[in-house]
């Protein structure tokens, strides 16, 4: 019955993968694009040393907004506010990094708190509402999304927590001392970030909260029916907002590996997006940490060999039309694997009431 | 007279299971046929397909002789063949002469409907049948009893001759099931026909003219109530001895477990649902729970289980305030919870069973080691459940969702009587589960009331309530209006004092 559990969790994402690039394939033809060349080109790109080094940096970013996403997912809560999260942590770790001195490995470890909290308290607001006013977490973390842009924009400002480095367009903060930086370590003769190992370390408590914890067993059952949950002596409505201030404390880590190991400061510069990208890859990742890593990895893949297709005379836009056919397969494979699963128990329970009434006769 | 149906060797497959195999039923003109079974005996596949909602895959249906091949229930309408289901489909906005004209309006040019004509037809059917019916009465405002006469009416006006009541008696109180017997004695009388399903033996030994048993998706054996008895019929629904609950030696002890002094609870919108309620009970006895649905029970239930705040009043359970506890330390101190509606507050239905063992005992060893869940206690402790109760099932891997209602059931008893509880709320622990099934969960309770557990036994079921229970409480209106002894009861007087009348 395990087996049978990993055979179709793989089955299903690979599906939805080939299924995508079948579709993308057809779409290539029309063009006048030879597909199966395309893709040649794309992967000879996408594992080029130098580019495998961007794109293991890329899948730490992605990875935790996946798990953020996931945890989310398990409350049956979509969160949205990923985006927002991340920056409250990454520019509030980036302020308390730069303003204090304390030794190396204990400076590192107040940024990292310090970005939890700010992504966990940023969430918070989105939890209350829902628990104590029925707000959609949904609505409340888009405009929160918007809030957090808004109220960084502003304490960006010059006179209050900004500095414009000479020669620079992009106000930022002040740089975080080394103290307070994160080596990388060489890999396929780049620079790997080492919070790839706290991505790592955030996916295995993860599944081990979740799996073998009591407070995991209550999310999940909150998640599975608020009722029952409620019935069997769990606090629903605090479990919902914990979970949400939980999936944001991880969201608060989504520029880490960035802040600590390349830039030091937060800016403007800092990409946006990594709320739909988290809840694609959770999704993709079937909420599971590995599935969400190989998900992260192939959306990094995508992206970083997107801009080599322009030499192929196709759009690289391609590759967004390659990521959004996959994760609408994966929703359509996902059911159907749901439903084969139940059928086949619902046939082993059918099967073992046959034998019963042969041994009874 | 002749036979009006006759089905034979009927078979329906699913993937894995047979539904129903070499079914054979012959129903005459004129009668009451009462079609009995355990759960998954394959009586609703039997109705559905006679209806034309399932198509069988062998076997063959006459109607007045004629072979005949259901398509759907508009064919089967149309040959005279009417189904009452066990949920009422009714449209509660809608006055009871729209609810049973909807869906075959007579009309005007297609459009302009003739509600005169079809108030006239609706009187004639209601006089004709003794059906007590106002057409022009909001269905909102109807009880049980009314609304399952405007379905009767609405298969009539449609020109059934022949009827299908799934479980009609499952929703009624004792008043209300002589009436419809009155009503369906009433139809055949004019010459209709009636096939009727049921688990109550009783009802089908006083109404039915025919009784067909089925088992194991097969009709087994066709009796008339004259020539057989209860026990009879209830060996041939399970193929063997039914296994005997053990009357418990009775030592109820002076401990109060249970003790709700004036208790009051108003819902969030000002409406009281429990008005200065008293109830106490006591270590090794079952009290009874007895009323219709909607007075308040629900309430009383998450107020003990510490769900829901009293308004007023005090509950005291195993000494702790209810009010003030946490259902998690109710749960810990020794409380058992069988919910009403299993499947939305009893069961994690996309969960595998060894974790909806934990559900509810996730908070104390074994089922936790600390912070830590313990998967190996869940899963041996899984088995036990599912060899005690016989719950039906290949394994503890399996989905709650997998399993048959029944079986769902009794694997939720079997959780919540493991532990030694020292009080069991059961809310309707047996509605649904077949008699075997019911025989194991009664058999349970009485062994922990010998234990020395009290049971507060929530249900429909008088002749659960009649069974088991110490002491019958009557709940009306969010009070207990009294105290009976069951011994010294009869059903009629219970019945009566759940309809809110002051009894003698």
């Amino acid at each position: 019955m395990k087996k049978d559990r990993i055979f179709w969790g793989t089955v299903a994402p690979l599906a939805a993968v080939v299924s995508s690039l079948l579709l993308v394939s057809i779409i290539l033809i029309l063009r006048g694009a030879n597909p199966i060349n395309i893709f040649q080109v794309m992967i000879s790109y996408g594992f080029d040393p130098r580019n495998l080094v961007s794109e293991l940096n890329q899948t730490v970013a992605y990875y935790l907004a996946g798990v953020a996403a996931a945890i989310g997912f398990k409350m049956l809560l979509f969160n949205i506010g990923i985006d927002g999260q991340y920056r409250m942590g990454a520019f509030f770790g980036a302020v308390v990094g730069a303003a204090v001195s304390l030794p190396p490995v204990l400076h590192v470890l107040l940024i990292v708190i310090t970005a939890m909290l700010a992504g966990g308290l940023w969430a918070a607001i989105a939890g209350y509402l829902k628990v104590r006013r029925g707000v959609s977490e949904v609505i409340s973390n888009i405009m929160l999304n918007f809030i957090a842009a808004a109220i960084i924009a502003f304490l960006l400002g010059e006179n209050l927590l900004g500095i414009l480095p000479e020669g620079s367009q992009n106000v930022q903060t002040k740089p975080i001392p080394l103290s307070g930086q994160m080596p990388t370590f060489k890999m396929f003769n780049g620079e790997v970030y080492s919070f790839l190992f706290v991505a790592i370390f955030v996916g295995i408590a993860y599944w081990i909260m979740l799996n073998k914890t009591v407070f995991g067993f209550n999310l999940r059952a909150t998640g599975l029916s608020f009722r029952a949950a409620r019935s069997s002596g769990v606090n629903a409505p605090g479990m919902i907002f914990i979970t949400t201030v939980l999936s944001g404390a991880i969201a608060g880590l989504v520029g880490l590996g960035t802040l600590l190991s390349d830039t030091h400061s937060y800016s403007m510069a800092f990409p946006s997006g990594f709320a739909f990208t988290g809840l694609s890859l959770a999704l993709l990742g079937r909420n599971h940490p590995v599935g969400i890593f190989f998900a992260a990895f192939l959306w990094s893949f995508l992206e970083r060999a997107a801009p080599v297709l322009e030499y192929e005379g196709v759009p690289p836009e391609i590759v967004i039309v390659m990521q959004g056919t996959i994760v609408l397969s994966i929703v359509i494979a996902y059911e159907v694997v749901a439903r084969i699963n139940l059928k086949q128990q619902q046939r082993a329970v059918g099967k073992a009431n046959v034998e019963l009434v042969k041994e009874s006769k | 007279m002749g036979n009006i149906l006759e089905v034979a060797g009927v078979e329906k497959k699913y993937p894995g299971v047979v539904a129903n195999r070499d079914v054979s039923l012959l129903v005459r003109e004129g009668s009451i046929h009462a079609i009995i079974g355990e759960n998954g005996a394959g009586k609703s596949t039997l109705m559905k397909t006679l209806y034309g909602l399932i198509r069988p895959d062998a076997g063959s249906i006459k109607v007045f002789g004629q072979d005949v091949n259901l398509k759907s229930p508009q064919d089967a309408i149309a040959l005279g063949i009417g189904m009452v289901h066990q949920h009422f489909k009714l449209a509660d906005n809608a006055t009871v002469l729209e609810n049973v004209i909807l869906g075959g309006e007579p009309s005007r040019f297609g459009f302009v409907i003739k509600y005169d004509e079809a108030r006239k037809k609706l009187l004639e059917i209601a006089k004709t049948y003794h059906l007590d019916i106002d057409p022009d009465e909001s269905v909102a405002n109807l009880g049980v009893g009314e609304r399952q006469r405007v379905e009767i009416a609405k298969v009539l006006f449609r020109g059934a001759k022949i009827l299908i009541l799934d479980e009609p008696t499952a929703v009624l109180v004792p008043q209300e099931v002589t009436e419809l017997f009155e009503n369906l004695r009433d139809l055949v009388d004019k010459g209709l026909t009636v096939l009727f399903i049921s688990h109550k033996l009783d009802e089908v030994l006083s109404i039915a003219d025919d009784i067909t048993i089925m088992r194991q998706g097969t009709t087994v054996a066709t009796k008339k109530p004259a020539e057989t008895n209860k026990k009879e019929l209830a060996e041939l629904m399970v193929g063997g001895e039914l296994p005997k609950p053990i009357a418990g030696v009775q030592n109820i002890s002076q401990k109060s477990i249970l003790s709700i002094k004036d208790a009051s609870y108003s819902r969030f919108d000002g409406r009281e649902i429990l008005h200065h309620l008293n109830l106490e009970l006591h270590g090794g006895e079952i009290l009874g729970l007895a009323g219709v649905e909607g007075n308040g029970q629900s309430e009383l239930i998450e107020l003990i289980m510490g769900l829901l705040p009293a308004t007023s009043g005090s509950v005291e359970v195993l000494g702790m305030d209810a009010a003030v506890s946490h259902t998690k330390d109710i749960r810990n101190a020794g409380v058992a919870y069988i919910p009403q509606d299993r499947q939305r507050d009893g069961l994690l239905m996309s969960a595998p069973l060894w974790e909806n063992r934990i559900l509810g005992h996730q908070f104390a060893t074994p089922m936790a080691k600390g912070m830590w869940v313990n998967k190996t206690a869940a899963a041996e402790d899984s088995k036990r459940v599912v060899e005690e109760f016989d719950v039906r099932t290949p394994g503890v891997n399996v989905l709650a969702s997998a399993l048959s209602g029944g079986n769902q059931q009794k694997f939720i008893v079997g959780r919540e009587l493991s532990g030694d509880p020292k009080l069991i709320v059961a809310a309707q622990p047996t509605r649904g589960v077949d008699v075997g099934a019911q025989a194991i969960i009664w058999d349970h309770l009485m062994k922990a009331r010998s234990a020395g557990a009290g049971v507060l036994l929530v249900s429909a079921d008088l002749e659960e309530l009649f069974s088991l229970s110490d002491r019958i409480a009557v709940i009306y209106s969010g009070s207990i209006v009294s105290i009976l002894n069951p011994l010294k009861t009869s059903p009629e007087d219970l019945g009566l004092a759940m309809t809110g009348a002051k009894s003698a």
